[in-house]
């Protein structure tokens, strides 16, 4: 399968600090990316540079075999990529309808369907239609923020940390949406639960201190005691 | 009672002009973070502007819309001039718009000559109804209804066209915003033409009631106008209009009552709000 993006060897500073010291994966169309590493590893900020938030100081980043790596936020949304914040960055005082209204870059027939079908992904948001975003439950905050994500069709999507906070039953459906949208999309997922990252991943990239220190096949991490627990403390 | 009628459309009418300064300045702070110490600027040169369309075509209505050309013309040079190298910088940005307030002041008095200059009432909104012992002053009562007409307005755009929307959005994660696919910067740029094109009606607006124009008339409305962004909540139109009013009414009643404070009183309800409320009236973020 050809990769749908490309990050080489990125070096990402904000402000004095040396945050990204070279970051390299890649991402297949069809599959699940799932980046890992502990906290403070670098892995939100992988997620900011690719979306040009925290843009990259030296490196490569190639979407569909174009460079995006100076291109300003709004561009690289708009060529098909959707983000999923950690903090899922709702917008609290608009209703969920409006949160998704922000999003949608067109206003015709096949939007409204691709919304009804984004909907039937997240039941819940349905329920919730009129209510502010600001009011909602952390699980309904993550629902809305990927159906926000996923509500243009997205070629690919950047997912942070989706279970982060969440009760075990929430996480069940956010994983299950995620296992939906697969279907549909790539994903680049930073996951900190490693049974759900593995059972969704298809490729993993573990990243350390701001570096790329492995990638691979999900199934052979699975199998790695000493990778896991040399960087992930698990195992 | 008559009296308190009297003060209170006084305080309105001047509460509505400080509005139409704030209403702009809360947007442009609260989407880009951008303090605009030149809005003073903007609305001088609404005065001025709508003053000599006055002049050459004896229509108000004409001042206005040429004041408000004025305005979006300026506010257009300004943003890409003045403001778009400055992001994210405070120091900057005061120092590089207070310079650029003295430099719109300093281009009016050569345009316009150094003097202040006289400014007419409309005949059809000049003198003023009787009403028992109400003497209402019509020109007022029009400034007080040009003011909620144009808060209606856009209370509507801001809660009900996709327009609004992103501008609520960007004023409560502009970040996020952007990673939506949307221009923020673009829309920053309407955003700016627009709060500029409020000023230079409250500067054209201005005009017939105090009298006279003068070059530094944007400076005090800039500075109340500050207040009430401040009071109302950074970034929150509704509470702009609440601030404005509030700081209008307390004005036209202390110098009245207590005219050694009226000065003061502006700065005493920002202390007392910021005390019991620092996020001010209304919170936008989050
Ligand atoms: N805005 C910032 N300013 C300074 N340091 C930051 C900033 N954002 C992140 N960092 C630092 O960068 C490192 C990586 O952070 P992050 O990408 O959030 O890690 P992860 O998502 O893997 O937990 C951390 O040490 C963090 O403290
Ligand atoms: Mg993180």
């Amino acid at each position: 399968m050809s990769s749908l993006l490309k990050v080489e060897n990125v070096h990402t500073h904000i402000g004095q600090y040396h945050i990204l010291q070279g970051v390299s994966f890649e991402a297949k169309a069809g599959e699940v990316s799932v980046l890992l590493g502990r906290n403070g590893a670098g892995k939100t900020t992988t997620l900011k540079t690719i979306m040009g938030l925290t843009p990259a100081t030296s490196g490569a980043i190639t979407f569909e075999d174009e460079a995006i790596t100076k291109n300003p936020t709004h561009r690289i949304a708009s060529n098909g990529i959707g983000y999923v914040p950690e903090d899922q960055g709702i917008f609290g005082a608009l209703t969920v309808e409006e949160n998704l209204k922000v999003a949608m870059r067109k206003d015709d027939d096949s939007a409204k369907e691709r919304q009804e079908y984004v909907l039937n992904l997240f039941p819940d948001l349905k329920k919730y239609w009129k209510k502010d975003g600001g009011h909602l439950s952390g699980g309904q905050k993550q629902m809305l923020s990927m159906a926000r994500a996923f509500v243009n069709e997205s070629k690919l999507l950047l997912i942070d940390e989706p279970s982060k906070g969440l009760a075990p039953v929430v996480i069940e459906k956010v994983m299950e949406a995620i296992n939906e949208m697969k279907k549909q999309t790539t994903i680049i997922l930073v996951e900190q639960n490693f049974i759900m990252a593995s059972r969704i991943g298809d490729t993993y990239t573990l990243i350390d201190d701001g570096e790329t220190v492995q990638s691979g096949q999900m199934s052979d991490l699975v199998q790695n005691e000493e990778l896991k627990r040399k960087y992930l403390g698990i195992g | 009672m008559e009296l308190i009628i009297n003060l209170l459309i006084n305080g309105l009418a001047t509460g509505m002009l400080i509005f139409l300064l704030a209403a702009g300045l809360t947007l442009i702070f609260g989407l880009m973070d951008v303090l605009n110490f030149a809005h003073g600027g903007l609305f001088a040169w609404g005065a001025f502007s709508g003053v000599w369309f006055y002049g050459l075509t004896n229509s108000f209505t004409i001042a206005i819309i040429g004041a408000i050309v004025t305005g979006i013309v300026l506010g257009f040079i300004t943003e890409k001039l003045i403001i778009t190298p400055v992001y994210g910088n405070h120091i900057q940005q005061i120092l590089i718009t207070l310079g650029f307030m003295i430099v719109l002041s300093e281009m009016l008095k050569v345009v316009f000559g150094p003097n202040q200059i006289a400014a007419k009432t409309p005949p059809l909104l000049s003198g003023s109804w009787e009403l028992g012992e109400v003497i209402i002053i019509k020109y007022r009562l029009f400034i007080i209804i040009v003011g909620f007409v144009i808060f209606g307005i856009f209370q509507f755009i801001l809660k009900r066209t996709k327009i609004g929307l992103i501008v609520r959005a960007g004023v409560m994660n502009k970040e996020m915003v952007q990673a939506l696919g949307i221009n923020i910067k673009q829309v920053f740029l309407y955003v700016f033409m627009v709060g500029a094109a409020l000023a230079a009606l409250g500067g054209v607006l201005m005009a017939p009631y105090s009298g006279v124009i003068y070059a530094e008339m944007g400076m005090e409305f800039a500075i109340l106008a500050f207040i009430v962004v401040v009071i109302g909540g950074m970034g929150s139109f509704p509470g702009s209009l609440l601030a404005a009013i509030l700081v209008g009414l307390a004005g036209s009643f202390m110098a009245y009552y207590v005219p050694a404070l009226s000065l003061a009183v502006n700065m005493m309800l920002m202390a007392i709000v910021l005390i019991f409320r620092p996020q001010g009236l209304f919170t936008v973020k989050g």
